[in-house]
């Protein structure tokens, strides 16, 4: 018996060998030829793992955005900036969901990635741990914070992963009107009063460096970027898509009649690159291990809400058993 | 494993309550002609004249879906599922759109904008129900209060699409279908909640509970609505067929309709819970800070 045991197992090892090796090379040819791998295609522990990692710390990113912004709902200074705002967090909502759907697809579930969040095991976008404490925060947050996530997420629409890709095409849509509406903001109130302009110059001091922050750290302490880029998923580096956003938002401040709050900008004739100041990795380092100024904030409010609604939850699955159960019956 | 269970129960729900949930909501819909901005548009313009008890009757629709759109704003990143937070914040957006309407056009009257009329009454100046006033509290209690409001507002705007005031019937018409939406929404949780464990149907007994007392004053007639035939729906008039609805929805539901006494009431008169201060103090405190300016 041991050594039909045996002998059945080697035969299974050298399939399974033989499955890897096949799916292996359609990987490599699929990402050769810059085409899509989709879930039940073969791939790569790591590929998967990379996608899970990269996925569902954008996802928790959507769901944390909310708060700042929601923050505001109940204050906005007019009705129409109000529904636009609501509408806003909506859309950041409906990509949390997109995004755990694609995650999904690689085989982990919603709520195992939402339990991480909330046990603090799982990181989101850093931007969203400073305080919204104006209302002019949401003009400069919906212009640098949803300006930088297009700039990363316009190249993720060819991400190599078909989900992650589809799933992105259909957020930077949305995350163009985003964009829009914060600069439009932020251009009301540097017309309007001088207390509304120094609101928004204030808001855009505050967010400058944190939003330049969000493409990662420099390419020469990134540990993830070449080998996402070998795989397709990545298309440029961190440096290289923060270079390009300061390009845009430096043409895009003068309209605003306001200013970066760095001296050191300037466009390299040589290079063909923007030049920008020294940013604090430091503080970045530390808000990244939770000691930023809205850590514990966010967390809570996502836990209490998870936590609050678990009656409803399992409510809804009573019913849905039950349900089920009565039409077997009947 | 619970979303294996959960999701699809929920986002059946939710997705009977908002459509396509999936729509960005910052979009804007081909087609969905009649905008706040139409209506401030031809008022500013003189194209549309607004008789005083008009616009009075306008302001107590506006103000009642304004204030529950406050209300349930508040939910956003606070709901028991992600699904949820879209669907109540979608809700929330539809009862704005209907208040900048209302108060776009009954400011008409006076030559008020909505934002002067959102942000610059005071407390004594509003004309909600106390209904709208009530605290969230936990999701069963604001369903309840979702089941009234909706159902209520569904009759009445499937009524006032025959109005004779020619604006009330277009924003009812254009209301009367996200109005609907509402309402299959707080059914569809309120057969969930009641039936599906002992703690939510406990929850969702207390949650009505808190609610039928603020009934009553929804279907209260006075003056203006008897200076309004034809043009006003008589909220008296709308109480036997709603009772025959939430009659239904609680048989379905295997839930009791209890008597309740009814709650002073005054809303529409300007007297309201206390509630109300802090609802305004907090919608209306950066406007004011800033008098005068634009945003
Ligand atoms: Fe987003
Ligand atoms: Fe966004």
């Amino acid at each position: 018996m041991a050594t039909q045991d045996s002998d059945h197992h080697a035969v299974a090892n050298a399939d399974g060998d033989e499955t890897a090796a096949a799916g292996q090379a359609y990987f490599d040819k699929i990402i050769a030829a810059d085409s899509r791998i989709e879930p039940p295609d073969w791939m790569p522990d790591g590929y998967r793992k990379t996608l899970i990692r990269q996925i569902s710390q954008h996802a928790h990113s959507e769901v944390i955005g909310m708060q700042p912004e929601g923050n505001w709902i109940g204050r906005a200074p007019s009705l129409k900036r109000k529904a636009i705002l609501m509408a806003k967090v909506q859309d950041e909502a409906g990509h949390g969901l997109y995004l755990y759907s694609a995650a999904e697809t690689l085989g982990i579930p919603r709520d195992v990635l939402n339990d991480q969040l909330i046990a603090g095991k799982a990181r989101y976008s850093s931007i969203f741990n400073y305080p919204a404490r104006s209302w002019a925060d949401m003009g400069a947050i919906g212009w640098l914070v949803d300006g930088a996530a297009i700039c990363n997420q316009v190249p993720l629409c060819r991400a190599s992963f078909g989900p992650y890709g589809r799933a992105m095409v259909r957020v930077c849509k949305e995350e163009s009107f985003h964009q829009r509406q914060g600069f439009e903001i932020l251009l009301e109130l540097a017309n309007g009063t001088p207390a509304q302009k120094q609101m928004a110059q204030d808001a855009v001091d505050g967010l400058y460096a944190p939003a330049l922050m969000m493409f990662g750290p420099p390419d020469s302490d990134s540990a993830h970027s070449s080998q996402s880029m070998a795989w397709n998923i990545k298309r440029f580096s961190n440096d290289e898509l923060r270079q390009r956003f300061v390009g845009m938002i430096v043409e895009q401040v003068k309209v605003l009649g306001l200013t970066l709050p760095d001296d050191d900008i300037r466009f390299n004739e040589e290079t063909g690159k923007w030049e920008y100041g020294e940013l604090d990795w430091d503080e970045f380092n530390e808000v990244l291990a939770g000691r930023g100024p809205c850590n514990a904030q966010r967390l809570t409010r996502r836990r209490e809400a998870h936590e609050n609604g678990a009656w409803v939850r399992e409510a809804a699955t009573a019913y849905a058993a039950e349900k089920a159960k009565r039409e077997q019956v009947a | 494993m619970s979303s294996v269970g959960t999701t699809p129960v929920v986002a059946t729900a939710m997705g009977a309550a908002t459509g396509d949930a999936m729509a960005s909501a910052t979009r804007i819909t081909p087609g969905n002609a009649l905008r706040p901005e139409d209506i401030a548009g031809k008022v500013a313009a003189g194209s549309v004249v607004v008789p005083q008890d008009v616009a009075s009757y306008a302001l107590r629709l506006g103000d009642d879906a304004l204030i529950l759109a406050q209300r349930l704003g508040w939910w956003v990143s606070r709901a028991p599922e992600l699904e949820e937070d879209i669907a109540l914040s979608n809700i929330a957006l539809d009862l704005l759109g209907h208040a900048r309407s209302f108060l776009s056009y009954a400011g008409g009257a006076w030559g008020k904008t909505e934002d002067d009329l959102a942000y610059f009454r005071g407390e004594d100046e509003f004309c909600s129900a106390h209904l709208v006033e009530q605290p969230n509290g936990d999701f069963a209690r604001t369903i309840a209060r979702q089941l009234v409001v909706s159902t209520f507002q569904h009759l009445l705007y499937n009524r006032l699409v025959d109005s004779q005031d020619a604006t009330l019937a277009a924003i009812s018409a254009k209301a009367l279908k996200e109005v609907d939406y509402h309402q299959d929404h707080a059914y569809q949780w309120v057969l969930r909640l009641a039936l599906g464990t002992q703690e939510s149907r406990r929850r969702m007994v207390n949650g009505l509970d808190l609610t039928w007392p603020y009934i009553a004053e929804l279907f209260d007639d006075d003056e203006l609505i008897d200076r309004l035939e034809g043009i006003a729906v008589r909220p008296s008039s709308l109480r036997v067929a709603y009772d025959c609805r939430i009659t239904q929805i609680l048989a379905e539901a295997e839930l009791d309709v209890q008597e309740v006494p009814r709650a002073a009431g005054g809303g529409r008169s300007g007297r309201h819970s206390e509630y109300l201060g802090h609802i305004l103090a907090e919608m209306q405190v950066l406007a004011r800070e800033h008098p005068g300016a634009t945003w």
